[in-house]
């Protein structure tokens, strides 16, 4: 099991160095720290000194890969592919454009990120399994049927409509909680209720469809029709012989998502005004702050691979046949 | 004379179209398939949503035949050079006409007949007044504002019924010619299995509802206006073609990529498979907004650089447009690569497969004759279910502002707009509903449809296909 795990962290290297040279390329090299600078500082008279002073500023006035002017190993680190992007592999994230400690903000923006995404993923998944188990229940019917149109109506909905449905309707008409905003400690809980039962409905109908998926093909097991046999009633059936044996592919299939939980959720944040990582993000793309966006694209990678690697480890949790090797 | 504008987007969707059709011509040859898609078919949602999609897809059609006119000549003087309009103009605005042409000052409710903010007025006696000004172009054959509840019904009335009257005489003469072939073959077991009564009255309701809003938007703003007043229903309607062509190209990029690396991992496995594995996860471990955002940045840079290349405003949004397609396709071809791939090395482990390479049949011609028609479901059910995502993934990615150009009409950025309206007091709710429908029907019909398309199509799901 630790071989395992210790081998599959070093798959992970070949991979994270790959993000590395990838997101290099892109910020580096496709798009030159000169035309950066062009953009950030405005088009309209701007002089190559200005350029310079604004690269010097953010190191970015160093070699891409070879510094020819130093001795040593220097020719090597004083560059900017050292400076930019394998410090990211030891967690140095450096400093935004406008000078703040990266690592510090993600730190300190962390938190609330986590207070919307948490409660969301608990909830949703539970209201989930309900629905899904309801469905089974009454499977081949008439309201199985509807149900599961609902369903498709509900993930056709983009995104964003729920939110400007539900700020409009609870936030705006009915004035039961606050637009946007956040406070910490106890008052948090006034800004999040909106966002959380946003967040539910609008994973209700893809997540309902797939377990109920996942529910079928268990219901349709050789043991499942032996309980049915023994005469063990539809209820008991459902909740002491399909449930358990349910959530072993519902749990194992959610894990890779949890560490991404981290990151936060772009939309939900800025349109709640929530100061988590995902309003993070977004500003830093909106400011063209490339350092911010080159170290969450790195977090974001990292916390997928941990995911994968969950993953990998809750099967054997879940199913002592399968072994890891 | 006009100058016709071919956008590359405009040639590609209908390279595109054509291709499809070539494909689905091939595919009547194939009995196998025939009777997938005829499944498809005998159910009624699946028929319906068809059409409905197929509605759309009609829209951004004509959407895409472009062109610009030329501008009036000078009086008196000849000139040897016509000069053209900056304004990139397409096929469907002259059936929009009316719409495109009828700018309010600023916003109105729909069926409005005044502003919905108040401006100086000066009576008739010279004394300055504030109040709702009447619009320009909505109502303006009423003599009395009490009239408009009358006149707003026997148009409907009448476009109603001219909207029956239009779509039963296709169906009227389909209905006739079926009942031909009928009485012809005497045959009646393969006929009754489409439903075509659902066509008909899907038919019937496009038409109604079509004709209902052409025939009343000439005389009002039957969804309103919007900030500087330009009519919404025009807006969402041009939106159409942004929307399809977003899930259709980006779809289009995603194919080939997932195909060909897809199934040679899974072929021809060793390391072929270990470097499309790494390509993959590598790739998906990225967070596919960001990915998709410092694209999308990277092109507006380009486009800053090269601003000479797009002399106007539609060339430099549909340069820009394509490049999101591209990049949508590219950062979201992994999850179908991955599902090809497993099944490419279940598929090749059967006996078929192995008796093909033990005869000495090359590569190509064992995946393009045992593997690649093995796989089709997969990719067909990818094709349907990534075109409704990237519908949705336009509205959200406009709205974090790396989506298609502001200039580009595009229910995103109706959507982004309604940020800022929705918060206003009244509240100005029609643009933002408007996408929400049209944008809403869309993606309902892909979906229905890619259901049916898996129920067909899905070997663990299909019912009664012995």
């Amino acid at each position: 099991m630790l071989a395992y795990i210790i081998r599959r962290f070093l798959y992970a290297i070949p991979i994270l160095i790959g993000v590395n040279i990838l997101t290099f390329a892109l910020f580096f090299m496709v798009n030159t720290p000169d035309q950066m600078a062009r953009v950030q500082l405005g088009d309209k008279h701007i002089t190559q000194q200005d350029i310079n002073n604004w690269k010097a500023q953010r190191g970015y006035d160093k070699p891409l890969f070879i510094n020819a002017e130093k001795q040593g190993l220097e020719t090597l680190t004083q560059t900017i592919f050292f400076d930019k992007s394998i410090k990211l592999l030891a967690f140095d994230f450096g400093k935004s454009d406008e000078g703040r400690s990266i690592g510090g903000d993600i730190q300190e923006r962390m938190w609330p990120s986590l207070a919307v995404q948490v409660p969301t993923f608990i909830i949703g998944i539970l209201v989930n399994i309900c629905f899904a188990l309801i469905i089974v229940m009454f499977r081949a019917s008439l309201f199985e049927f509807s149900a599961l149109t609902f369903c498709v109506m509900l993930l056709s909905i983009s995104a964003v409509f729920y939110i400007l449905g539900g700020q409009f309707l609870f936030a705006k008409l009915w004035n039961l909680v606050p637009i946007s905003g956040y406070l910490g400690g106890a008052d948090a809980l006034r800004f999040l209720i909106l966002p959380i039962i946003i967040g539910v409905m609008a994973g209700i109908g893809a997540g309902t469809r797939m377990y109920r998926t996942i529910f079928i093909e268990e219901a349709s097991r050789d043991y499942i029709r032996t309980a049915r046999a023994k005469g063990v009633s539809e209820l008991n059936l459902l909740f002491k012989h399909l449930l358990p044996n349910g959530m072993i592919p519902v749990l194992t299939g959610v894990v890779v998502v949890i560490p991404q939980l981290f990151m936060g959720s772009l939309l939900m944040e800025s349109f709640f005004g929530i100061p988590g990582l995902g309003s993070y993000t977004l500003d830093a793309i909106q400011a063209q702050d490339f350092a911010v966006v080159r170290a969450m694209v790195f977090l974001g990678s990292v916390l997928y691979i941990i995911g994968l690697l969950l993953t990998d480890i809750s099967y054997t949790l879940v199913d002592p046949r399968v072994k890891l090797s | 004379m006009i100058l016709p504008v071919f956008l590359w987007s405009d040639l590609l969707i209908y390279t595109l179209i054509a291709s499809v059709g070539l494909f689905l011509w091939q595919l009547r040859k194939n009995p196998q398939a025939k009777k997938r898609w005829s499944g498809v078919f005998a159910s009624k949602v699946g028929m319906a949503s068809f059409i409905v999609i197929l509605f759309y897809i009609l829209i951004s059609l004509l959407d895409s035949l472009h062109y610009r006119e030329p501008l009036p000549q000078l009086n008196g003087v000849e000139q040897q050079e016509v000069a053209y309009s900056s304004e990139v103009k397409s096929v469907l605005d002259i059936v929009l006409s009316p719409l495109h042409s009828s700018n309010e000052s600023t916003y109105s409710a729909p069926f409005a007949l005044h502003s919905f903010a108040k401006e100086n007025m000066t009576d008739t006696n010279g004394a300055i007044y504030r109040d709702f000004p009447r619009l320009k172009n909505a109502g303006s054959h009423l003599t009395d504002v009490r009239e408009r509840s009358w006149d707003i019904l026997w148009r409907s009335v009448l476009a109603i019924l001219l909207g029956i009257l239009i779509a039963a005489v296709p169906i009227a003469a389909h209905k006739y010619y079926r009942n031909k072939i009928a009485q012809g073959t005497a045959d009646h077991s393969g006929s009754d299995a489409v439903p075509w009564n659902v066509a008909y009255s899907t038919v019937l309701i496009i038409s109604v509802i079509g004709c209902w809003v052409l025939s009343l938007s000439e005389f009002y703003h039957i969804l309103g206006t919007d900030k500087v007043g330009s009519d919404v229903l025009y807006q969402s309607i041009k939106a159409i073609r942004t929307g399809v062509l977003i899930g259709t190209l980006a779809t289009l990029v995603t194919l080939p990529l997932a195909i060909i690396l897809g199934i040679s991992a899974g072929y021809f496995k060793g390391w072929v498979d270990d470097v499309v594995q790494y390509t993959y996860t590598t790739l998906s471990s990225i967070p596919g907004i960001l990915l998709i955002a410092a694209s999308v940045l990277l092109i507006d840079v380009y486009i800053e650089t090269h601003a000479e290349q797009f002399n106007l405003t539609t060339l430099r949004s549909d340069f820009k447009f394509l490049a999101l397609c591209a990049i949508l396709g590219l950062t979201s071809w992994t999850g179908l690569c991955r599902m090809l791939r497993a099944e490419t090395l279940k598929v090749s482990q059967l006996d078929y497969v192995q008796a093909a390479h033990a005869f000495g049949v090359s590569h190509r011609r064992v995946i393009g004759k045992h593997i690649l028609p093995n796989v089709t479901h997969l990719i067909l059910i990818a094709i349907v279910l990534d075109f409704s995502m990237f519908v949705l993934a336009e509205a959200v990615l406009s709205y974090i502002g790396v989506g298609v150009d502001p200039d580009m009409h595009s229910w995103g950025n109706m959507i982004n707009a309604a940020r800022s309206e929705l918060s206003r007091d009244p509240v100005v709710w029609w643009s933002v509903s408007a996408a929400f429908i049209l944008m809403f029907t869309l993606v309902l019909a892909a979906n229905l449809f890619s259901d049916e398309v898996r129920n067909a199509f899905d070997p663990n799901t299909a019912k009664g296909d012995s």
